[in-house]
This record gives C-alpha cells, sequence and structure tokens, in this order.
C-alpha cells in the first residue's frame, strides 16, 4: 500500500496539476481575504480569521474535485488499472491510498495560509490579541472538511473514465453535503425534525468543532462521512468485474 | 500443473464471452492462444490474472484457486495487458521500483538492474516512460512482468505495432523466458505460433476449438499451414 501511496504523491509533485492547483487556491484565497474590499479581513475591523474560515469551504469545493477527479478516471482510461489490480494488492489498499495521497495535497494546500494567522495576529491591538484556540479548532475543522470532500472526490473519480464529469460529480456532491442539508432542513423549520436533518450535513459539523470545541461526535461524523465514501469507492470499482 | 482451468465463464448479460472453457498448461512449454478479435483471449487472460471475476468455474495458478487465493496467485503471475498500459510519467527505474515494491521484492534495485539487461533497456533505462518507442515501452512491460521471476507469464498481444527487428529480439526474449516458467500468450501472427509456442489453443466465440501441440495440430490436419487450420476452425 505504501508504494501505490508514494507514486500516487510523487505522481502529483512531478506533475505540474499539485502546484497549479494548490497555487490558484493560494492566489484566490489571498485576493478575497485581502484585496476585494467586499471580503476583506482588513476592511472588516476585527483582527481575526472567521472570515477566511467560512471562506475557504466553498474554495474546498473546487480545489479538491480538481486534486481528486484523476484518481481512478485517468487510470481507467489509461488501463493503467488494469496493470495495478493485478498486482498483489487489494482494491481496499489501493482505495486509501490514492485518498491518503490526496489528503496529503490538501494538507500541502493548507499550510501555507497559517501566515494569515501571524499576519492577523501581528495587526491585532494589542499586538497578538487573537483567539488562538478558536484558530486551530478552525483548521482542524478545514482539515476534516477537506477528508470529507476528498472521499467524495475519489468516489466520484471512480464512477467514470472521463476526469471532467468526475469533477462536476464531485463539486455538485461536495456543494450538496456542506449546504444542502442545511438548505433542506429549512422545509421543516419549526418542526423537531429540522435539527436531526441539518445534523447530516457537513456545515453543522465544522461550525461546531470551527468554535474552538472538540467534541467527539463531531469527529466521528467526519470518521464515518470519509469511511462510508471510501466504500462507495470500492464498491464502484469492484461493481465492475 | 502451473495453470489448470475448469469450466471457466464470463457472461454479459445474455453474451457469453467465454463459454465453459477448461485446459491446462505446463512449465517450460509456450501455449499460443489464438482466435479472431472477440473471440474472448482478454477475456480469459484477464480473469487468470484477477482483473476479471470469472461468472462461473474455477482456475489455479501453481495451485493457488484464483478466486478464493487471488493475492497468492497474483504473486505467481506475471502480466502484460494489451496494448501495454503503463504510467507514462514515470522513469523507467522509478516505474520498475515501484512494480517492485508491490511484490515486495528484496534487494529491488539490483533486480530492477538485472531486468533492465535482460530486456534490453540498457540505453533507454534513464528515460521517462512516455519518451520511449513503442518497442521499448513494451520491453518496459515485459520488464514489470518478470521482475518478480513469477512461475507463470500471460502476455497479451506482446508483439503487436512491433517493427520486424524488435519482432526478433521480443520473440527471442519470450522464448528464453519460457525455458523455466509456463509461458501463454496470446496473437494474430501464424508465424509467431510457429516460432515460438509448443502448444496451441484457438478459441472461437467464447469456446476451445483446438487445443492440441503445434505438431499434433498440423497432423490431425493433413499437415495444412496454420493460417488455414485456423481459418477452417473459426471462420
Amino acid at each position: 500500500m505504501y508504494a501505490v501511496f508514494k507514486r500516487e504523491l510523487f505522481s502529483f509533485l512531478s506533475s505540474m496539476v499539485a502546484y497549479i492547483t494548490i497555487g490558484v487556491f493560494i492566489l484566490v484565497s489571498g485576493l478575497l481575504l485581502w484585496f476585494f474590499p467586499d471580503t476583506s479581513l482588513l476592511d472588516y475591523g476585527y483582527a481575526e480569521l472567521s472570515g477566511f474560515f467560512s471562506l475557504v469551504p466553498y474554495l474546498f469545493m473546487f480545489l479538491i474535485p480538481a486534486i481528486t477527479m484523476r484518481s481512478f478516471a485517468e487510470e481507467r482510461r489509461e488501463g493503467t488499472y488494469e496493470l495495478l489490480i493485478t498486482k498483489p494488492i487489494t482494491l481496499w489498499q489501493i482505495v486509501t491510498a490514492k485518498y491518503l495521497a490526496c489528503l496529503v495535497l490538501v494538507l500541502f494546500a493548507l499550510i501555507p495560509t497559517t501566515i494569515y494567522y501571524y499576519s492577523i495576529s501581528k495587526l491585532g491591538y494589542p499586538e497578538g490579541n487573537i483567539d488562538s484556540g478558536a484558530v486551530i479548532g478552525s483548521y482542524l475543522g478545514l482539515f476534516l472538511l477537506g477528508a470529507a470532500y476528498t472521499s467524495i472526490g475519489i468516489f466520484a473519480s471512480a464512477l467514470t473514465k472521463n476526469q471532467v464529469i468526475a469533477f462536476a460529480i464531485s463539486a455538485a456532491l461536495c456543494a450538496f453535503a456542506y449546504l444542502g442539508f442545511d438548505y433542506s432542513s429549512q422545509i421543516f423549520a419549526m418542526q423537531n425534525f429540522e435539527t436531526t436533518i441539518s445534523s447530516f450535513g457537513i456545515n453543522q459539523h465544522y461550525q461546531s468543532i470551527s468554535r474552538g470545541v472538540l467534541d467527539t461526535r463531531d469527529l466521528i461524523y467526519f470518521v464515518s462521512f470519509a469511511t462510508l465514501f471510501l466504500l462507495f469507492t470500492k464498491l464502484a470499482m469492484g461493481g465492475k468485474r | 500443473m502451473s495453470i489448470s482451468v475448469k469450466n471457466l465463464s464470463k457472461h454479459y448479460d445474455k453474451q457469453k464471452a467465454v463459454d465453459a472453457i477448461s485446459f491446462e498448461a505446463k512449465p517450460g512449454r509456450i501455449l499460443g492462444f489464438l482466435g479472431p478479435n472477440g473471440a474472448g483471449k482478454s477475456t480469459t487472460m484477464r480473469m487468470l490474472t484477477g482483473y476479471l471475476a470469472p461468472t462461473s468455474g474455477n482456475a489455479e495458478i501453481s495451485n493457488y484457486d484464483i478466486s478464493t487465493q487471488s493475492m497468492e496467485a497474483k504473486k505467481h503471475i506475471g502480466y502484460l495487458p494489451e496494448n501495454t498500459p503503463l504510467y507514462t510519467e514515470m522513469y523507467v527505474k522509478e516505474f520498475l521500483n515501484f512494480v517492485g515494491q508491490t511484490y515486495q521484492l528484496k534487494n529491488l534495485s539490483y533486480r530492477v538492474d538485472e531486468v533492465i539487461k535482460m530486456v534490453g533497456l540498457t540505453p533507454e533505462q534513464h528515460k521517462k516512460i512516455g519518451m520511449l518507442s513503442k518497442g521499448y515501452r513494451q520491453r518496459v512491460g515485459l520488464a514489470q512482468a518478470i521482475i518478480h521471476n513469477p512461475e507463470v507469464l500471460i502476455l497479451d498481444e506482446p508483439t503487436s505495432g512491433l517493427d520486424p527487428n524488435q519482432l526478433v529480439d521480443i520473440r527471442a526474449l519470450i522464448k528464453e523466458l519460457g525455458k523455466n516458467k509456463t509461458v501463454i500468450i496470446s496473437t494474430h501472427i501464424m508465424q509467431e505460433v510457429e516460432a515460438i509456442c509448443d502448444d496451441i489453443i484457438i478459441i472461437n466465440k467464447g469456446k476451445i476449438v483446438a487445443n492440441d501441440t503445434i505438431e499434433g495440430i498440423k497432423l490431425n490436419n493433413n499437415q495444412d499451414s496454420l493460417e488455414n487450420i485456423f481459418r477452417k476452425l473459426t471462420a
């Protein structure tokens, strides 16, 4: 499994795909947070990062599908999947290895943004006046959100040989998983299962972790979310035999 | 027996791609797998290598059942799929190292150098696979199939699209490998069968229509040419 993981990661790093997608992500988030007046942290008046953390889930809806779309779609189109699956490795190992490689890339996209934390803490008055607990919680939340999106992306990539279709499916599924449950729960506003429906969505759990409170329920939610989609991926790939 | 196939079938809906075929292959012999396009050659090979799951029947590779002991069976097979799919963005050595790691080989770098020499890749070993000519890619395909020194080699049209010089080289290599392994190759070229194969299986519409040694099949058909026998059996 380690061999497949390493190969996936190196193929990301040796192709332009990784650098361009991560570069675009950093560029867009930088522009939105520091330059565009509507969303700028500087115009906001408070030295805090909550604007950043509510923005990134939307950027991830495009960044992560762009990273994951090739994982199975390309292998099946090129025929290399046949080469891979006839080696003595199980399908589950292949799925996990590809998932982890994509997740590491998501982490690579997140790490450079920690500089925003430094800048904002310097800009605070008095200097360093920033809620570090909430920032750490929010980063953890973002990572878990990324882990959930990545599992969706891997699954979408297993459904088709066409990378563009895989991208579109996973972007749509990510958007639905993030917001769809919240919106559909509003149809049943004031009824007792409103909160039940919205608790299926990522947003609610993400918000809860972002507050800096690490609840095991949220952790369990994200872990089971990712596991479920990886199981779907295995079924989708195994079903074609 | 290093390969033993019993009543192996693959159905797609109502179409029988492979219909209850049985055969055996012995070590030290090269088995030619012949048939018109769409006869079920690739499907059979894909079932033996674990890429496709059979609808019914079973097969054993070095006494490991391909369905219930697939991991063990896969360790004993070297497989070159049709059209030689390879990770074109990888370097030759990097790719062979990766394949070796999936088999958890020891002394891998030594073994990689050894197979590069065996298949004649030495002049191209520092290039990216995508930059290689078709003949050299075929050699990379063969190298990844033999890197773990498997008992069974399954090669799906290993010589398609090669020029006459490359053909001779690859055939010689396969013949050399066949001395102590069980080799199955599929091909459309009859001269190739006569040049390298010991046994021959002709398959048509999912069924075996001939299973014999080269000498045997000629003897049964009044010393006719293989081409004529093939046309007579599959037309």
